[in-house]
């Protein structure tokens, strides 16, 4: 499009030599107009985001403790992390974190993509009530952690909850005590997030397939492919850039639960349900050790870019071509 | 990024300078506190009535969550942003943190004109003392050695006070045989490693407890002692119901209150719960001292920092520090906590039999010199120790970590590390 | 081919297979609807409950004798540190904050969406992925260094007050909060307007070039006009994250006149000692969410017009 613009620049040189310095300010600023739109958001972003990072990252190589302090003492920090990150038995802090990462990350990121387009594809088959549906699978984003996390660990403590109203209905053999498990108290985590956060996928996705042309669907159909046909071959596909938000904005999520985290388990049993960014606030904020707490969160940029860059590569580029 | 730090260094000086110049006194105090539940928030603003009848406004800044971690999270960003409370409530070791980045105020003069450095206990004079200058007012003691008991459920199986471990073990056991929780326990680190302070205490006594948990000695934190407090440890967590991970301290605390449970091991914060529930000591509960510690205190304190504030607010500053420790709110507000008064020379009569018991016995501590900070709270060592200790217990409870052999030599390796 | 082609046999079996779907997805949208509903209904029972009936009761009964109690305890009398006047003085500090952050922060969102997809420039990938990219810098890393830079701002503003007698809004707790919640959303407000208008046609932004239209006017003409559905995802998320916050909240505008709501209702709910009374916690907490909830309610009718102007679109 730019290409374009300076070709027409060049077609008003050549027919009015008189006004060329005057339309060749203003072309030149409406070509520039863009730019100086988005620089502020960049500006602000390269030093708000990019800055601290550096920060963060000159912080991690000096000694602090309780407060910054700006004498590099070298990278005895990342040294403990890299220890910890091979102790499992007993598990480090920070092998739990990371190992919960693990998890969680798959596992919460896919639910709620699965679920939420699962969702907004229901909802998309011209449902009545749809208004009175929709912010039922939304509203667990509107309140607050620190309430919903009290009413999940009802539901789920054996001794409150669904465990519990199911004994009383009679079946007494049912049993389900994760969250009191230091091995499954993670998947808990993965509930309760799934549940706050798919019905706002969903609303992704409804909004991309509120974008989609509905002829493309009734073509498709009238060539005979089935509905499941449709959507896999045709809509998602389509949807892909909706994908990418989603992703991100769960990525983004997910590597934030620390509310999630603190509201539900308290930390699990034995700090067994720890995610790094529960490790990273431990270290920076509680145990006044700001130099491990800088290098964590360091290294969870670091494991983000290397999974995240190439996918945003890829998904940029191929738009290009 | 440095020049620009620098720049608006050199703005801020400017900045300063104006306020100064302009300057008259403000006759207010801004608190940053965590104190926002029910009983605490009314036990607050007794002083804050004080300080408004001499005149003095209430700024308050309440953040409530995590056991201050959520204020002292807050008070951290106010301090980088160079915007200080007047005071804050501040717990051991991060009193001395924020007095050696200097932006404490000092309060020498009036502590010496009220007195302070002759009531106050000198344990806790180390934390609200820095460099020669008071730089907190100590608001409480609470002491953490406690056993809280229900009356209904000790009557019912004949128990008496346990005055050793091996008797508080076979009246955990009746307890068992009788259908009854024997021990309402949270199973959340800081409680856990409470209840093995106390443990740790009676196990190895005082001179052992002051060598391993406040001077940190090597030697001691590996030794067989050590060793066999985490076998007691192990064996109390027998006692405690399938459902006690994650659960939070009031809970535990309600199942005594209930008589579904014998008994809780907790600071005597728990206190105020019973009487929320209108139970009255010696006839709906008992306190007793955890077996084998009685004579020696194991203590944390809340107490409120005083920061480096502008002149014009340093008379309302003085003001709030002498009402914090003036013998009728440290009456009235200990009597609604369940603590005791952090001075020793306040009257015990408003106090209920435990309070009494409690005032008692930090006296005696206090002169015998077995009056020992919490490691579990923060009072034995700093915050990276302490929770590094926390880990270690919490995942020898939940059982990451098998053995008690396996538990010493985590906690040699975990404190190491975290010097 | 239409229904008449077909056999009268085909078209019994199609409208059979029709019903049949609509059960399944009626169903499926019934039983999720259930499950998500659960904690709320657990909320719900327990806010019209008595302390005596939580304490001895199921968590899932109904309230035996409903009673508004803990609402209207919630609403004007709980406690928020030492003011024990409720949390409802506490909604106009968030709006005065969220309103212009979400405001600010949408349209600069899709501005720089449109920038990046219309009109692209040398290096567009790099800046939106950098962008990106912030989405991802965890905030308690950012708390401390943050802090300084508004304490810079407000030093600023108290300068600016004593020489020309009003500060201009610099140092204000209120506009310091709103200006973090803008730093970092614009990377999510970016990225939605730039993915949504990545599938626009490009057709037609030449063909108002054509007709002379400059870079404002077909940003108002025809990109917002056509951007009903993803202003109304970016607004919800925006306004609930933003709402929600409590992190930057209890650091930058903890004082009790600019409180927001989340840090009021974490006082209320969060008590270190003392009996927890869930019942008030949770009316508070619903309460509290009543103004995100109205915006998904409201603003979820939004994306039925999305529908109508993708078909006029097409």
């Amino acid at each position: 499009m730019a290409a374009k613009d300076h070709s027409m620049t060049s077609v008003a040189i050549d027919t009015a030599p008189e006004q060329v310095t005057r339309t060749g300010i203003r072309r030149r600023l409406q070509d520039a107009l863009p730019k100086i739109v988005l620089a502020p958001s960049f500006a602000v972003t390269l030093f708000f985001v990019y800055g601290f990072i550096i920060w963060t990252g000159y912080l991690s190589f000096t000694n602090s403790k309780t407060f910054p302090s700006y004498a590099l003492t070298g990278g005895r920090a990342y040294q403990r992390l890299w220890t910890w990150t091979f102790e499992n038995d007993p598990p480090s802090s920070w092998y739990t974190s990371i190992t919960n990462m693990g998890i969680f990350g798959l596992l919460y990121i896919g639910c709620c993509l699965a679920l939420g387009l699962l969702l907004a594809i229901l909802l998309d088959q011209k449902i009545r009530g749809e208004g009175f549906l929709r912010p039922l699978y939304l509203y667990p984003m509107a309140l607050s952690l620190i309430v919903t996390g009290v009413a999940w660990k009802w539901i789920l403590d054996p001794g409150l909850g669904l465990e519990q109203t199911f004994h009383q209905m009679g079946w007494t053999s049912f049993h389900f005590d994760w969250i009191k498990n230091k091995d499954f108290v993670i998947y808990t985590v993965v509930i309760a997030g799934v549940w706050q956060a798919s019905g706002f996928v969903m609303a992704m996705f409804l909004a991309g397939l509120r974008g989609i042309d509905g002829e493309i669907m009734k073509a498709a159909q009238i060539d005979g492919a089935s509905t499941w046909q449709v959507y896999r071959r045709i809509i998602i596909p389509l949807l892909r850039p909706v994908f990418l938000s989603a992703l991100i904005v769960l990525a983004h999520m997910s590597i934030k639960s620390y509310d999630l985290v603190v509201a539900l388990t308290s930390g699990g049993p034995g700090g067994s349900a720890w995610l790094p960014s529960n490790f990273m606030y431990e270290y920076t904020f509680r145990r006044n050790e700001m130099a491990v707490g800088s290098a964590s969160a360091i290294i969870m940029l670091m494991a983000i870019s290397a999974i995240i860059v190439p996918y945003l590569y890829s998904e940029l580029r191929e738009k290009k071509s | 990024m440095r020049k620009l730090m620098m720049t608006t260094a050199v703005a801020t000086l400017i900045a300063t300078g104006c306020i100064s110049a302009f300057s008259q006194e403000v006759k207010e105090v801004e608190m940053l506190h965590w104190w926002t539940s029910g009983g605490e928030a009314a036990a607050l603003n007794v002083l804050k009535t004080d300080l408004a009848n001499e005149g003095f406004g209430w700024k308050d800044v309440p953040v409530a969550g995590g056991g201050g971690d959520a204020a002292m999270t807050a008070l951290k960003a106010m301090v980088a942003a160079g915007t200080y409370p007047t005071a804050s409530q501040m717990l051991g070791y991060s009193v001395l943190d924020y007095a050696a980045a200097g932006v404490m105020g000092d309060l020498t003069e009036t502590a010496i004109k009220e007195g302070w450095d002759k009531s106050v206990p000198l344990a806790l004079q180390q934390f609200s003392v820095y460099d020669g200058k008071w730089v907190a007012a100590p608001v409480n003691i609470h002491s953490v050695n406690w056993l809280w008991i229900s009356k209904p459920v000790m009557e019912k199986i004949g128990g008496t006070e346990p005055k050793t471990f091996d008797d508080l073990i076979a009246l955990l056991d009746k307890a068992k045989a009788a259908g009854v929780v024997p021990l309402a326990l949270g199973g959340q680190d800081w409680q856990e490693a409470t209840m093995f302070d106390s443990v740790v205490l009676s196990t190895g006594g005082p001179e052992f407890y002051k060598k391993a948990f406040n001077d940190l000695d090597e030697e001691s934190l590996g030794s067989d002692t050590m060793n066999q407090s985490f076998d007691n440890l192990a064996k109390l967590i027998s006692y405690v119901d399938p459902n006690f991970a994650g659960r939070d301290w009031n809970l535990a605390t309600a199942m005594v209150i209930k008589d579904e449970a014998l008994v809780q091991v907790m600071g005597d914060w728990a206190k105020g719960e019973f009487s929320a529930a209108k139970e009255a000591p010696d006839t709906d509960f008992l306190c007793y001292r955890f077996p084998g510690t009685d004579g020696s205190v194991i203590y944390n304190s809340d107490m409120f920092g005083m920061f480096n504030v502008p002149e014009d607010r340093k008379a309302a500053q003085i003001a709030l520090a002498t009402a914090t420790l003036s013998p009728s709110f440290q009456s009235a507000f200990n009597v609604v906590k369940g603590s005791v008064p952090a001075r020793t020379d306040v009257p015990d009569t408003d106090f209920d039999a435990c309070g009494k018991k409690g005032m008692a016995d930090l006296k005696a501590a206090n002169d015998g010199g077995t009056l020992f900070g919490s490691l579990a709270q923060g009072y034995g060592a700093p915050p990276a120790i302490a929770n590094a200790y926390k880990d270690v217990v919490t995942k020898f409870v939940h059982g990451q970590i098998k053995t008690s052999e396996e538990a010493v030599t985590e906690l040699v390796k975990a404190i190491n590390d975290a010097r | 081919m239409t229904v008449l082609d077909m056999d009268v046999s085909d078209a019994k079996r199609m409208a059979r297979m029709r019903v049949i779907n609509r059960i399944v997805i009626y169903g499926l949208l019934g039983i999720f609807a259930v499950l998500y509903l659960m904690p709320l209904f657990v909320m719900l029972v327990t806010s019209f409950k008595t302390m005596d009936e939580i304490q001895g009761g199921n968590m899932l009964a109904l309230p035996r004798s409903p009673t508004l109690d803990a609402w209207v305890k919630a609403w004007g009398q709980a406690c928020v540190g030492l003011t024990c006047n409720g949390i409802s003085g506490y909604f106009w500090n968030s709006i005065k904050m969220v309103v212009p952050a979400v405001a600010v922060s949408t349209v600069l969102g899709a501005l720089n969406g449109y920038v990046l997809t219309k009109w692209r420039f040398r290096g567009h990938t790099l800046v939106f992925g950098l962008m990106l990219f912030a989405c991802f810098i965890p905030f308690q890393s950012v708390l401390l260094p943050m802090a300084t830079i508004l304490g810079n701002i407000t030093r600023f503003g108290i300068t600016l007050r004593s020489t020309f007698g009003t500060s201009f809004g610099l140092g204000d707790p209120t506009a310091n909060l709103a200006f973090v919640h803008v730093v970092y959303g614009l990377g999510f407000t970016t990225l939605f307007f730039r993915n949504y208008y990545a599938a626009f046609p490009d057709e037609l932004i030449k063909a108002a070039q054509m007709d002379g239209a400059g870079f404002f006017q077909i940003f108002w003409r025809i990109m917002v006009p056509n951007s009903l559905p993803i202003i109304v995802v970016t607004v919800i998320y925006q306004f609930t994250n933003i709402w929600n916050d409590y992190l930057f909240a209890s650091a930058y505008a903890g004082t009790g006149d600019a409180m927001p709501m989340t840090v009021a209702l974490n006082n209320v709910v969060n008590t270190s000692t003392g009996v927890v009374e869930y019942n008030v916690n949770m009316a508070a907490a619903m309460i509290a969410a009543l103004p995100t909830l109205i915006i998904y309610v409201v603003a979820g009718r939004y994306f039925v017009r999305g529908l109508m102007a993708g078909a006029v679109k097409g």
